[in-house]
């Protein structure tokens, strides 16, 4: 990366990260609600493990998987809404009339979903373990959650990006987010994925991607060290990010139209 | 193209804009704007001067015709018209939740200038414009004055050679607007920068502009110093009031001896005086001779809204309105 590129991606995370931290209403949901979702869920379906081949007796150290890819859903929403807004108060096109590299403004926009992951991450594990879930991994898998918990946010939000790039608007990127949610609700979320015995639910959690992304934090959590089941996780996680920053900038390229 | 290419003004020739299911926007203008010069474009809303302006600052590709900024094609040499140039387009685009300092410090980065001037360039413009008391504060606090004298300090953060502003002074109080003037007239009389400023108010071409081009329907109807302008027109307008109502329309049969009517207000009548103001003595013995008491006669020295008028047959105070009304809707400017 050149001095320049490197000094305009810094320059644009700073305000991304500033934003982010600027924005309670940005951080307290993607907190809030999957903690929420977990003590629900945690509570309500803890006589699951009486299931045959249920994989741990405590649901709470299954269910904690899930906040880490629903909050990282919320990343969507933000990263997305940012720059919809950029793009309708015209901020957009202050950038464009600056030297500003395509890839600089993508890559700085998503420094604020690094630091959005990071804190989710952080805050879910602290409470699941705080509560009494298990981490089969040990104190090196917290980091590898961690790690991954990021990988899948800013992996999400490089599809917010392409939404507000291609539509516009902030209404639009919101909309997509109900969306994002039935992935969630139809993946192994409840379940493990071999306990899911409706056949079209069990087909349609198995093409999920979503899927393999709670079981690679589950892994980590109930088993500890899955190699083949976390490098898939990151896998998918590096495959959304390549193909969201692919239609990213495809779409920037089409939304800044500057000679 | 010579002087202009190499002392940095602003050439468009044909210059056309069309917009999928919509008007021709800019309509195959001629322009050419002189180094150190204040140009104010002048047109009612929808005009097509926004869209010029975007043009011109290589935010959006002529459907066709050519342009020159700083002498780089806006076209093919986009990069470096924007190293030239500074724009503070319509509605301040800037970040609510930054302070102003902070969005100097992102705009001076972005352009380019090293760590150690971008904060002496955001300090020096802040100051200059008059937000250093108010330079850490987010800007989402500021009111519209200060977030267009923040807009304007941005657009300078990189010593460009051409200013763009568009509508700079739209929604401002009359204290913000004097002060955005002076600056610009200091930019242009003091630092040599040429400002091509669109606007919508009559007074602010007025004031500011060495030449003014009037723009209505995508096309320049008019082009001239703002005292040459007038002249073409040359005519001042006299406005009677009777002071009895009953007289009125008599009234408008004395004067229509004196020139064409040029609309009316609600209780009086106004021509165009043909003759110029010496006739002003003859308006007045006409109207005594047919016995019509006089409450009020004012005479009026033409003004751009009249050139206006001459040109398009339409004021244009409202006529931006008349415009959206009409228009069909056009695709957004950077639309995917």
């Amino acid at each position: 990366m050149s001095g320049t590129l490197r000094d305009q991606v810094g320059q644009l995370a700073r305000r991304s990260v500033l934003r982010t931290l600027r924005q309670p209403a940005q951080i307290v949901p993607a907190l809030v609600f999957p903690l929420f979702l977990l003590a629900v869920n945690a509570g309500g379906l803890k006589d699951a493990t009486n299931l045959p081949g249920f994989p741990t007796d405590s649901y709470l150290t299954f269910a904690l998987a899930v906040p880490f890819v629903q909050g990282a859903l919320f990343s969507v929403m933000n990263s997305g809404t940012d720059l919809a807004r950029d793009i309708e108060t015209g901020f957009l096109n202050r950038l464009a009339l600056t030297p500003l590299r395509g890839a600089a403004l993508l890559s700085g926009l998503l420094a604020g979903s690094v630091v959005l992951g990071l804190v989710q991450a952080i805050a879910y594990l602290v409470v699941g373990l705080a509560a009494g879930a298990e981490l089969a991994a040990g104190p090196a898998g917290a980091i590898v959650i961690v790690a991954l918990s990021v990988s899948v946010t800013v992996a999400f939000g490089t599809i917010g990006l392409f939404a507000a790039l291609r539509f516009g608007s902030g209404e639009a990127v919101q909309g997509l987010f109900p969306v994002f949610f039935v992935f969630l609700f139809l993946s192994a979320m409840a379940l493990p994925l071999d306990l899911l015995t409706i056949d079209w639910f069990h087909a349609i959690a198995s093409v999920n991607p979503v899927t393999y992304l709670l079981q690679a934090f589950r892994s980590l959590l109930i088993d500890g060290w899955n190699l083949g089941e976390l490098a898939l996780g990151f896998a998918i996680a590096l495959a959304i990010l390549a193909i969201g920053m692919f239609a990213a900038t495809s779409a920037l390229k089409t939304r800044l139209v500057r000679t | 193209m010579g002087e202009v290419e190499r002392s940095g003004g602003i050439e468009a020739e044909a210059l056309v804009r069309e917009f999928k299911n919509g008007p021709r926007a800019v309509d195959g203008i001629d322009l050419e704007v002189a180094p150190g010069e204040i140009y104010g474009f002048l047109g009612p809303n929808g005009a097509g001067k926004s869209t010029t302006v975007l043009m011109l600052t290589t935010l959006l590709p002529p459907t066709s015709g050519s342009a020159h900024v700083a002498g780089f094609d806006v076209v093919s040499e986009g990069p470096r018209v924007r190293a030239a140039i500074g724009a503070a387009l319509q509605e301040a685009a800037l970040d609510p939740l930054l302070s102003g300092r902070e969005h100097m410090r992102l705009q001076t980065a972005l352009h380019g200038l090293g760590k150690a001037e971008r904060q002496r360039r955001g300090d020096e413009l802040l100051e200059r414009v008059g937000l250093a008391y108010a330079a850490d504060r987010k800007v989402g606090g500021y009111s519209g004055g200060m977030k267009r004298r923040l807009d304007l300090a941005l657009a300078l953060a990189h010593r460009p050679r051409i200013l763009f502003l568009d509508e700079p002074t739209t929604g401002l109080d009359i204290q913000s607007r004097t002060a955005l003037w002076e600056e610009v007239s200091r930019l242009a009389a003091e630092d040599g920068v040429t400002v091509f400023l669109t606007t919508q108010y009559l007074e602010e071409a007025d004031a500011l502009a060495d030449r003014v081009g009037i723009i209505d329907h995508g096309h320049i109807v008019a082009e001239g110093t703002p005292a040459e302008l007038k002249a073409e027109i040359g005519r001042p307008t006299v406005e009677a009031v009777p002071r009895e109502e009953a007289d009125r329309e008599r009234m408008a049969t004395v004067l229509a001896h004196f020139g064409e009517r040029a609309g009316s207000t609600p209780r009086g009548v106004a021509v165009r005086l043909a003759g110029g103001e010496s006739r002003l003595a003859e308006v007045v013995r006409a109207l005594d001779a047919e016995g019509i008491a006089i409450e009020h006669l004012q005479l009026h020295a033409p003004s751009l809204d009249d050139v206006f008028l001459a040109k398009t047959g339409r004021s244009l105070e409202g006529a931006g309105d008349e415009e959206e009304a009409e228009a069909p809707a056009a695709e957004p400017i950077t639309s995917a």
